[in-house]
């Protein structure tokens, strides 16, 4: 299939590259040779075909996820769909009550309106995971309260990759008349997803996650029971109120053609994926002071998260720059600052800043896992032989001990 | 982030990356930084009867810039006397490596390893309060 470039890109939970078919569906949407016309437009051909091809592409993306056509919303990508959603309930809701639970691992598109909305004088809860990454569903339970009008928990998580029970979520949500909002831009197209069978209220779907195009998303809005949302972008009155502006026809259709691929090659594509994954780990299974994050069977088939403990994250980063990865540590200021997901499953900063994410895709090779894990096992051992706090390790200081002169 | 082609030749081909016996008397060790805040680096050096530094090496955890950084200090002080040695700055270290603004505090952290592997050779040999006049003298 397609080549990547140079670096080997295994960064797929960051973004990925459109898939060919798709692009190639995206481009007859565009020119005078293609349909280019605006699907709210009702008095000529141009308008219907392009309202016609929308109505396909919401018929994918709500298969994909068992749900009705009509229950698909069209966003600019999961990060609108979470805003929507979160800030939408929130308003719409605000009389019956105004607390909101989350979890500190969410992404920041859920904590970010979260934050906000305490501003506006709500109250959030935000729940710790157990060192594993998942969330505790009695910790959930004992959060809920009256007043509590909207759970807000991921499936999968961006960093770590661990899989949230969503079924077992959903139904202690709907025996409290709470609603349920999942942001699944990370899991749909990876996982399997049926919302006759879990009881989301709403979920949040980004196309460029799975080989659509970016500046493209999609919202779940359950019809039964009804899930009413206060509208956060005011216009036309497209999207039936709860979303106004006019429908990037390509965009959708490039959405559309990622979830009807998803759909047709899921079971196979996650299948190929974990064992790429298992090789991946196995690969640095011999290695001394490694450790993954988060937990490794609950988790989606691409990503695996590890720290390789007495090495500083960015040296790390520059030494594997052949490889593109996500780095646990933020080290563009001054102040380092360790990823907040790593933080909250209870690990160290050193560990947390050494922590490199790894994730799989559609286009990973074989020849891509061999030639990260030899990198990483020459760069690694290179750094740790210039690490004052390994030699210490293997002279056996107790580094916790140790009274450090900070600056 | 990107470095100068200096701090990438001495992160790739770090110079004098080792470890001295510190508890011999003609070594002088000095480890400044904490692992929480990302650095921790450790300066030896080794010094002659006559007060020169012989050979230097060092060992770092940290980024790019503070490897950079104390690979460069062991090239600078090697055949310097203590004296000499004492009166490297900071800035000096920057300027070199064309450090960016963000990573400077990497050249302040091996200034301060320099200066406290001098401490130390002083110490173990008796000379503190020779040591500590050129403190106040820096």
């Amino acid at each position: 299939m397609t080549e990547l470039k140079m670096p080997i890109y295994m960064d797929y939970s960051a973004t990925t590259p459109v898939d060919p078919r798709v692009a190639e569906e995206m481009c007859k949407y565009l020119t005078t040779s293609g349909d280019f016309g605006n699907a709210a437009s009702r008095s000529h051909a141009y308008g219907w075909t392009a309202d016609e091809v929308i109505k396909q592409a919401r018929h994918n993306v709500a298969k994909l996820v068992n749900a009705d056509s009509r229950e698909i919303i069209w966003t600019s990508g999961a990060t609108e769909s979470d805003n929507l959603a979160i800030k939408g309930v929130a308003s719409f809701y605000k009389k019956k009550g105004k607390h909101i639970v989350t979890m500190k691992t969410e992404h920041k598109a859920v904590l970010d309106p979260c934050r906000y909305l305490e501003k506006e004088g709500y109250e959030v809860t935000y729940l710790d995971p157990e060192p594993d990454g998942l969330l505790d569903l009695e910790k959930l339970k004992s959060a809920l309260r009256d007043d509590t009008i909207l759970v807000s928990v991921m499936h999968v998580n961006n960093e770590i990759g661990v899989i949230q029970d969503i079924k077992a979520i959903g139904e202690i949500t709907r025996e409290r008349g709470i609603i349920f909002h999942c942001d699944a831009a990370q899991s749909a197209g990876k996982i399997k997803i049926d919302l006759q069978e879990a009881k989301v209220d709403l979920m949040s779907f980004s196309a460029h996650k799975i080989y659509g195009p970016k500046g493209m998303g999609a919202l779940y809005v359950r019809r039964k029971p009804r899930i009413r949302l206060e509208a956060q972008i005011h216009g036309g009155g497209h999207e039936r109120g709860m979303r106004s502006g006019t429908l990037a026809t390509h965009q959708i259709v490039g959405m559309g053609e990622a979830f009807r691929i998803a759909y047709e090659e899921m079971d196979s594509e996650s299948k190929r994926i974990h064992v790429l994954r298992k090789r991946l780990l196995d690969g640095f299974s011999s290695m001394e002071e490694v450790y993954v994050n988060g937990d490794i069977d609950q988790r989606v088939a691409g990503n695996l998260n590890i720290s390789f403990n007495f090495v500083e994250g960015e040296s790390l980063i520059m030494a594997v720059k052949d490889i593109a990865v996500s780095s646990g540590s933020a080290c563009t200021s001054s102040s380092l600052e360790p990823s907040y997901v790593l933080r909250a499953l209870g690990r160290n900063d050193e560990l947390a800043h050494s922590s490199i994410r790894f994730t799989l895709g559609r286009f990973s090779t074989e020849k891509d896992v061999d030639q990260a894990i030899s990198l990483l096992r020459t760069q690694v051992e290179k750094l740790r032989e210039m690490s004052p706090l390994w030699e210490m390790f293997k002279d056996g200081v107790d580094l916790s001990q140790v009274k450090w002169a900070a600056h | 982030m990107s470095y100068s082609d200096k701090v990438l030749d001495h992160y790739e081909n770090p110079r004098n990356v080792g470890s001295f016996d510190k508890e011999d008397t003609k070594i002088g060790t000095g480890m400044v930084g904490a692992p929480a805040c990302g650095d921790v680096m450790r300066l030896q050096i080794q010094v002659s009867e006559e007060g020169i530094i012989e050979d230097a090496k060092f060992k770092t955890y940290g980024c790019g810039s503070a490897i950079a950084s104390s690979s460069l200090l062991t090239e600078w002080v090697k055949g310097k006397t203590l004296e000499e040695a004492q009166q490297i700055k900071n800035t000096q270290i920057a300027e070199e490596l064309e450090l960016p603004p963000v990573k400077v505090h990497c050249s302040v952290l091996a200034e301060d390893a320099i200066k406290a592997a001098i401490d130390d050779y002083a110490s173990k040999n008796g000379a503190v309060s020779d040591k500590q006049s050129q403190k106040k003298l820096a």
